[in-house]
């Protein structure tokens, strides 16, 4: 490792200001920085400091991610030879498949995202920030395999850039950017991520391909049963489908105590809660209505939502309390809107990014709230 | 005796090097030094000459706005220098001590016939009342007012720090001699901070005071901290602030007559040869304490704890209000893929390193920054060590948008510096919330006054 350190020390001259390659200064420090912790010390206030930093803080988050996209490659795969009804393809070669056929979507996630990311720093002269890192893991997962190429870097860069780098890079987007990449791809290119005809990778015409969400939505929950839908063997989105995997995600994530279990658990709890007063009170005809609650939460990307994006620290509320109602009213709102909206059944995201919205306002009132008190102090005592 | 309050939030960090309770003889050194630096917001004017004659009480320079309040000689001897920095700023009066220990005498007082104007005469004139700190802003406490009320903090919860019932042992009546005067300068209003751990008597037993009994991780025994719990401070109030070794201090100036600056300070930290308590003087030079303590060369010196104190030379000078030195490793040194390894040895107040599986080792923890500043990102991490009622990250937000407005309504009368010094420790983002929280107080003198 010394040669390597030795080897950097030589050539930063050269990307500090004044160096001949001055541009692309923010790059070199990326890069230098995911090699080595920098040797900076404290210099005013605390002397020593914790371990953490938001490189860790994040590669816990992709690590959370890892089973979610192993069991989604091996699924797009399974879903592929299950439509073609080969029953004698072997666990590699079904994992091969999915495996080549999410990595570009990776890929052009990444290299699109962490380009526009570093083109940002260095116009800014910022250091390139890890929020990306784990958008740039999401946006493929949440996308079906079949999703074009191309589309995927327009959403992706539409979600960088105007979900993110116009506000103020990671820490100060209103939106998630993984949902708002989704979002766009979704109003811009529906037919590719919607319906019955892209969830299984290089779909022929006459299978049918629906999702058990859509299935759900015109009263079919024999398809798929809900241990299906557990262990994710369903078409859907690359990395919505496996409870299980998203269970072992939300597990490590708990763990270190990275993601809020407030927001976490009120997700559960707000959708779960709507379930049960849909089951109640619903429509008969509505067959969003009459599906059990807990099957609701097994079915589309409600789990997912609720593990790796309705967590979000940035776009979540930031108050403990108001935690607790952001994560309870996205649940709620998830499945008001299944219910609720004739055209499209899921409603995950749209709630996400509804309530990312209004996090901000959760968070005034509680705060507002210490102040009312604060003041109150004084004409007590005056 | 009333309840305990008991405090969750917090952390202790587990630091290897805390000091043994045995005094260790450490020759006093030559130079001793005040400097304007430890005090927040004072502007020095010098009254003294380098090569004057002083006695210990003599007065060196005085506060620019406030001429009553003095800084006065720790020792006998004679000026030997005031370093400046930039744009002539005092940074240090030195005084070379002629180790005959001769005293301004200010006389013996009657404690149970003084009047308040007489203490607060008698502490300006003799330099002890420096030793008063005001909240708002963490400055000199300003001798026109008469605060609500003033609080000791009796122990003191930051790593490795000084357990003052072992300093106290022996001092018993001059501290509460130093009590009955605040009891004088703020007639039953005068609130002792007691730990539900401690041992010593002068402080759960001390008169003419409300105790209150604090449990619970750092920060339970930053003053600030037992403010919010005891009767928080409400906006345009003014609360005094005395620590430990100070209440001594002024004891003994009235019912001796000297004002002595003598101080216990705990020599600690994991790269100190010598730990134990020290009998030094205010304003020491730290040269007879470090000479050939250091492990290693790349050890950083520390007057005070790790959270709140300031780097200092080898022969660097204690701070006013310091018991404690701390020796801690530098760690300007490069960490290969360190954010990705395991980290069973790293600590951290986060789950993230396996080092929460290793149970309640110590750490001997350098002064490397983990990583580079970046936003807020990561919520809810400084609420978890900030046992007050407060915002935390929306006070720091107000802070740096300058909305004054907002400081004050989110709370920042009720902070000082060490209060939200763990909030720095653990922020994911690096950033430097002791430095913001300055320049809001900065701010607010500038545009509203004390």
């Amino acid at each position: 490792m010394k040669a390597l350190r030795n080897f950097i020390n030589n050539v930063k001259p050269q990307f500090e200001k004044g160096g001949k390659f001055e541009k692309f200064r923010s790059t070199f420090g990326a890069f230098e920085t995911f090699l080595f912790v920098p040797d900076t010390t404290n210099q005013n206030g605390v002397h020593v400091r914790d371990a953490v930093d938001l490189k860790r803080t994040m590669s816990v988050v992709i690590l959370a991610l890892i089973p979610s996209l192993l069991f989604g490659m091996y699924n797009v795969g399974y879903q592929h030879f299950h439509m073609l009804g080969q029953t004698d393809v072997t666990f590699v070669e079904t994992f091969l498949f999915g495996f080549l056929k999410v990595l570009p979507i990776v890929i052009v996630s990444y290299v699109v995202g962490l380009g526009i990311e570093f083109i940002t720093a260095q116009i800014r002269g910022h250091e390139v920030n890890e929020g990306f890192l784990v958008s740039g893991m999401i946006i493929p997962l949440v996308m079906p395999a079949d999703a074009p190429l191309w589309m995927v870097a327009v959403s992706t860069a539409f979600a960088v850039i105007f979900g993110k780098e116009v506000f103020g890079g990671t820490g100060m987007n209103i939106w998630n950017p993984a949902l708002v990449a989704r979002a766009f791809f979704f109003f811009a290119y529906p037919s590719k991520i919607s319906g019955d005809q892209v969830w299984i990778a290089d779909k022929i015409d006459s299978y049918s391909g629906a999702t058990p969400l859509a299935l759900a939505n015109a009263g079919d929950t024999t398809t798929y049963c809900i241990c299906d839908c557990v262990s994710g063997f369903i078409p859907g989105s690359i990395g919505e489908t496996s409870v299980i995997a998203i269970a072992i995600g939300a597990f490590v994530l708990l763990l270190t105590g990275v993601a809020s279990w407030k927001t976490m658990l009120s997700v559960f709890v707000g959708g779960a809660l709507m379930g049960l007063l849909f089951n109640q009170f619903g429509s008969e005809a509505n067959h969003m209505a009459q599906l059990p609650w807990y099957h609701h939460l097994a079915i589309g990307g409600f789990c997912f939502g609720a593990v790796f994006m309705a967590t979000d620290p940035v776009t979540s509320a930031r108050t403990e309390l108001g935690k607790y109602i952001y994560g309870f009213l996205i649940g709620a709102m998830a499945i008001i809107i299944r219910v609720l909206n004739p055209g499209y059944p899921e409603g995950m995201m749209l709630s996400i990014l509804l309530l990312n919205t209004f996090a901000p306002l959760i968070d005034y009132c509680i705060v507002q709230a210490n102040i009312s008190k604060r003041k109150n102090r004084v004409k007590i005592k005056s | 005796m009333s309840d305990v309050i008991k405090l969750k939030k917090g952390l202790d960090i587990r630091l290897e090097g805390k000091a043994e309770t045995v005094f260790a003889q450490a020759a006093l050194p030559e130079l001793y030094a005040i400097k304007p630096g430890d005090f927040n917001g004072l502007v020095p004017k010098m009254v003294a000459k380098v090569g004057d004659k002083v006695k210990a009480g003599s007065v060196l320079f005085h506060d620019k706005q406030h001429t009553e309040i003095k800084f006065v000689s720790p020792v006998s001897g004679e000026v030997v220098a005031v370093n400046r920095g930039e744009r002539r700023v005092i940074l240090e009066v030195v005084v070379k001590s002629d180790g005959r220990n001769e005293s301004e005498d200010f006389g013996k007082s009657d404690l149970s016939a003084l009047t308040r104007s007489a203490a607060v005469e008698k502490l300006l004139q003799s330099g002890a009342w420096p030793y008063i700190k005001q909240r708002p802003y963490n400055i000199i406490a300003n001798p026109e007012v008469t605060p609500r009320a003033i609080f000791v903090s009796t122990f003191d919860t930051a790593p490795l720090a000084p357990d003052y019932d072992y300093i106290v042992s022996g001092q018993e009546q001059n501290f509460q001699a130093g009590l009955d005067v605040l009891n004088v300068l703020c007639p039953k209003q005068v609130y002792l901070g007691v730990s539900a751990e401690g041992a010593s008597k002068a402080f759960s037993q001390a008169r003419n005071v409300n105790i209150n009994t604090f449990s619970g991780p750092h920060p339970a025994g930053c003053v600030g901290v037992q403010i919010n719990h005891v009767a928080p401070i409400a906006i345009g109030e003014k609360v005094w602030t005395v620590g430990v070794q100070e209440v001594i201090a002024i004891g003994r100036l009235f019912a001796e007559g000297i004002h002595s600056f003598e101080r216990i300070v705990a020599v600690t930290g994991s790269e100190a040869k010598r730990r134990g308590y020290t009998r030094t003087i205010v304003g020491a030079s730290a040269s007879t304490i470090a000479a050939d303590n250091a492990l290693t060369d790349a050890t950083r010196l520390i007057s005070g704890n790790v959270l709140t104190g300031r780097q200092i030379a080898a022969d660097g000078f204690i701070g006013f209000f310091d018991s404690q030195i701390t020796m801690i490793p530098e760690g300007n040194d490069y960490e290969f893929l360190g954010w990705a390894l395991p980290g069973f040895g790293k600590f951290s107040a986060s789950r993230t390193f396996f080092s929460w599986l290793t149970g309640k080792k110590l750490y001997r923890l350098d002064t490397n920054t983990h990583g580079e500043h970046r936003a807020f990102v990561v919520s809810g991490e400084l609420d978890k060590v900030l046992p007050m009622d407060i915002y935390p990250e929306y006070l720091f937000k107000a802070i740096m948008a300058q909305d004054i407005d907002k400081m004050l309504e989110l709370g920042i009368c009720e902070v000082v510096e060490e209060d939200i010094a763990l909030c720095e420790f653990v922020c994911t983002s690096k950033l430097q919330l002791q430095t913001t929280l300055r320049n809001g107080f900065n701010l607010m003198l500038k545009e509203v006054g004390e």
